[in-house]
């Protein structure tokens, strides 16, 4: 076990390096110019100037290796630093500097990152509480009418795509009820429980268009997960023996379908932060996403660069914990 | 014994399909429903002969702007005065194209890395490291991306919505071809093992043959049921780049764009985003649907219970 998870450590290392590369030239590629909103009058030899103050000067193997170091070595000492108030971690000099704002990226993302963590991370955990109960039941009494309820609505909730649940659930419950704001206010701070009230408010919507999107993905599992399980042998042996339906369920077959549906929901955390993209589009969600987009219309390089990055080691990393946590928990599986 | 066994004519194995996807009802829906919408999409603009991009000129476009819907036109008029119904059509045409090409393409690219990584071993341990590579892409930044880059050149090498069409169908088909090539390898990995492909071998088939007679007539089945599922994929992929103003241009309908266009007037005209976001809606719950069904229709373990 330890091993296998060294070797893939391992060999991550190069996968990324090679994704980094891939993204790096193809923004490399790409006809935006961060100087294209600059005014006109800009003398040439003062705009080629400005340009090598951006770090636009020197060739893109040089500029990829001083991304790379900066990247991998200075952005994680501040990072750290900031978490555990130990100064003397920061290595000093140059960081990545958003083209857009000028201020280092690791600091915008951290600024950004809780938006996305309260409104994502809270909906995949609703998801995941919602999932297992209906889809432990819907299995349980497969064909039952709560069974064809649940396959019904998590059919549907799979297939609506947020950006239409988003303006459907805007226009019910903003618009003709007026429950909920439309935008959300990223400048309020909880200080108060009249804000936090403001705050769960403003969560509702978003919180609820991906909550169903994931609950509906992951009873699906569940469902097909259980019913694999309910026919197998030990289930009958476990009644046999007397279980009362409640231990033959909760404890023997759940147990067994969980191993899964667990991987499944590692590898779909990386989505947290990715995925909600079009969510927070619509909801004017101040998170990673709004981020990412803006700084793709903006030609922000540095910008859109790190944080694609930083979703590919994020997903690089799931799935490893996936294929770890699948074979702690199902012993029959041994990678060595 | 054998008196008991009544003799069945012999029948294609695909009406044996065709009965088992007929016992499921919702996917006999999701048929009627995709047919309906493919229909309206493909065949209504003869029958509804408005252009979706006139503009009415002059007192005109005031007085036929932003109208609600009626005999004249069913889904009402946008802010400029263009038929809403024909626009939809139109949007239709090219949503669906956009999900069947793309499929196509993904599925040709996925079996094909399929095959060959099942198939020749020796290429076996590259494309499938391709394939994690490409499955740890972030898809949504890369696709954004890349139709940021391509956008110009393309439209200039071939007109602006060819341009445009050319390169979300191939966005789409190369951040989708993953899954499909996944398990057409492990299908074909177990199929090279059984006795027919070693009897075919035996008397000296080559692997091209070999592959085409024997293997990719076998792996049908799961090929079919990712296809479906992929349209849905596809369809969804274009209106979010659409939706995210990176795909067709603003003049250019097509569903995704017109639920981004009908969000600024949400308060006013709601009707106009949720009427291509149903849709859209539809026509993935239908295609979603289909592909269950087939899924059970192919499964042999299932057929005839």
């Amino acid at each position: 076990m330890f091993t296998f998870t060294m070797r893939r450590l391992l060999l991550a290392i190069p996968t990324l390096l090679f994704i980094a590369l891939v993204i790096f030239l193809l923004l490399e590629l790409s006809p935006g110019d961060p100087m294209s909103d600059m005014p006109l009058t800009i003398p040439p030899e003062v705009r080629q100037q400005m340009r090598l103050a951006l770090g636009l000067g020197e060739a893109w193997y040089i500029r990829f290796y001083k991304w790379l170091y900066l990247f991998s070595v200075v952005e994680p000492s501040h990072v750290l630093a900031n978490m555990t108030g130990y100064d003397w971690l920061r290595v000093e000099g140059q960081r990545i500097l958003s083209f857009q704002t000028r201020s280092p990226v690791a600091d915008i993302i951290a600024q950004r990152l809780p938006q996305t963590l309260w409104v994502v991370g809270l909906s995949y955990l609703f998801g995941i509480l919602v999932a297992v109960p209906i889809g432990i039941y819907s299995a349980y009494r497969q064909y039952s009418w709560f069974d064809q309820a649940g396959t019904f609505v998590s059919m549907v909730g799979f297939s609506l795509p947020t950006f239409f649940t988003g303006p459907l659930l805007i226009l019910i419950c903003s618009i003709c009820v007026g429950w909920f704001p439309i935008i959300s206010d990223t400048t309020l701070v909880v200080d108060s429980w009249a804000n936090f009230l403001k705050q769960l408010r403003q969560m509702a919507m978003p919180v609820f268009v991906l909550t169903l999107y994931n609950a509906a993905q992951i009873t699906r599992f569940m469902r097909a997960s259980m019913l694999d399980n309910l026919t197998q042998d030990y289930v009958r042996t476990a009644r046999a023996k007397g279980m009362t339906e409640r231990i033959v369920v909760l404890v023997h077959v759940l147990r067994n379908s969980l191993i899964p549906v667990v991987t499944v929901i590692a590898l779909g955390i990386p989505t947290i932060f990715t995925g909600a993209i079009i969510t927070e589009q619509v909801f004017r969600v101040n998170g990673l996403g709004a981020l990412l987009i803006g700084a793709i219309y903006g030609s922000d390089i540095p910008m859109v660069l790190t944080l694609s990055v930083v979703f590919a080691i994020l997903i690089v990393l799931f799935n490893l914990i996936a294929d770890i946590l699948y074979a702690v928990l199902d012993p029959r599986i041994r990678y060595d | 014994m054998t008196d008991a066994v009544t003799f069945r004519a012999p029948r294609n194995q695909w009406w044996d399909v065709w009965d088992q996807f007929k016992t499921h009802r919702g996917a006999l829906i999701g048929m009627v429903v995709f047919v309906l919408i493919v229909l309206f999409c493909f065949v209504g603009p003869l029958i509804w002969r408005v252009d979706p991009t006139a503009i009415p000129s002059g007192r005109e476009l005031l007085r036929l702007r932003n109208q609600g819907f009626s005999l004249a036109h069913p889904f009402g008029t946008d802010n400029l005065g263009r038929d809403m119904f024909a626009r939809m059509m139109k949007g239709g045409q090219v949503s669906l194209a956009v999900g069947i090409v793309g499929m196509i393409l993904s599925i040709l690219l996925g079996t094909l890395i399929g095959v060959v990584a099942g198939y020749f071993r020796r290429a076996d341990g590259v494309l499938m490291r391709l394939t994690d590579l490409f499955l740890a892409l972030p898809l949504l930044p890369i696709l954004l991306v890349m139709s940021m880059l391509f956008r110009e050149r393309l439209s200039a090498l071939f007109g602006v919505e060819v341009g445009m069409f050319l390169m979300i169908v191939t966005a789409i088909a190369l951040t989708s071809w993953m899954r499909t090539a996944r398990v057409v390898r492990g299908d074909v990995l177990a199929l090279k093992e059984r006795e027919y492909v070693l009897a075919a071998r035996s008397i000296g088939t080559p692997p091209r043959r070999l592959i085409v007679r024997h293997i990719l007539p076998n792996v049908l089945s799961p090929v079919m049921v990712s296809a479906t599922l992929m349209i849905a994929t596809a369809i969804i992929t274009e209106s979010a780049l659409s939706f995210l103003g990176m795909g067709f241009p603003p003049d250019f309908p097509t569903w995704g764009r017109l639920v981004a266009d009908g969000v600024d007037y949400l308060q006013d005209y709601p009707s106009r985003s949720m009427v291509p976001g149903i849709l859209i809606s539809l026509t993935v719950l239908s295609v979603n649907y289909i592909g269950d069904g087939l899924r059970d229709a192919l499964d042999p373990r299932i057929r005839g219970r």
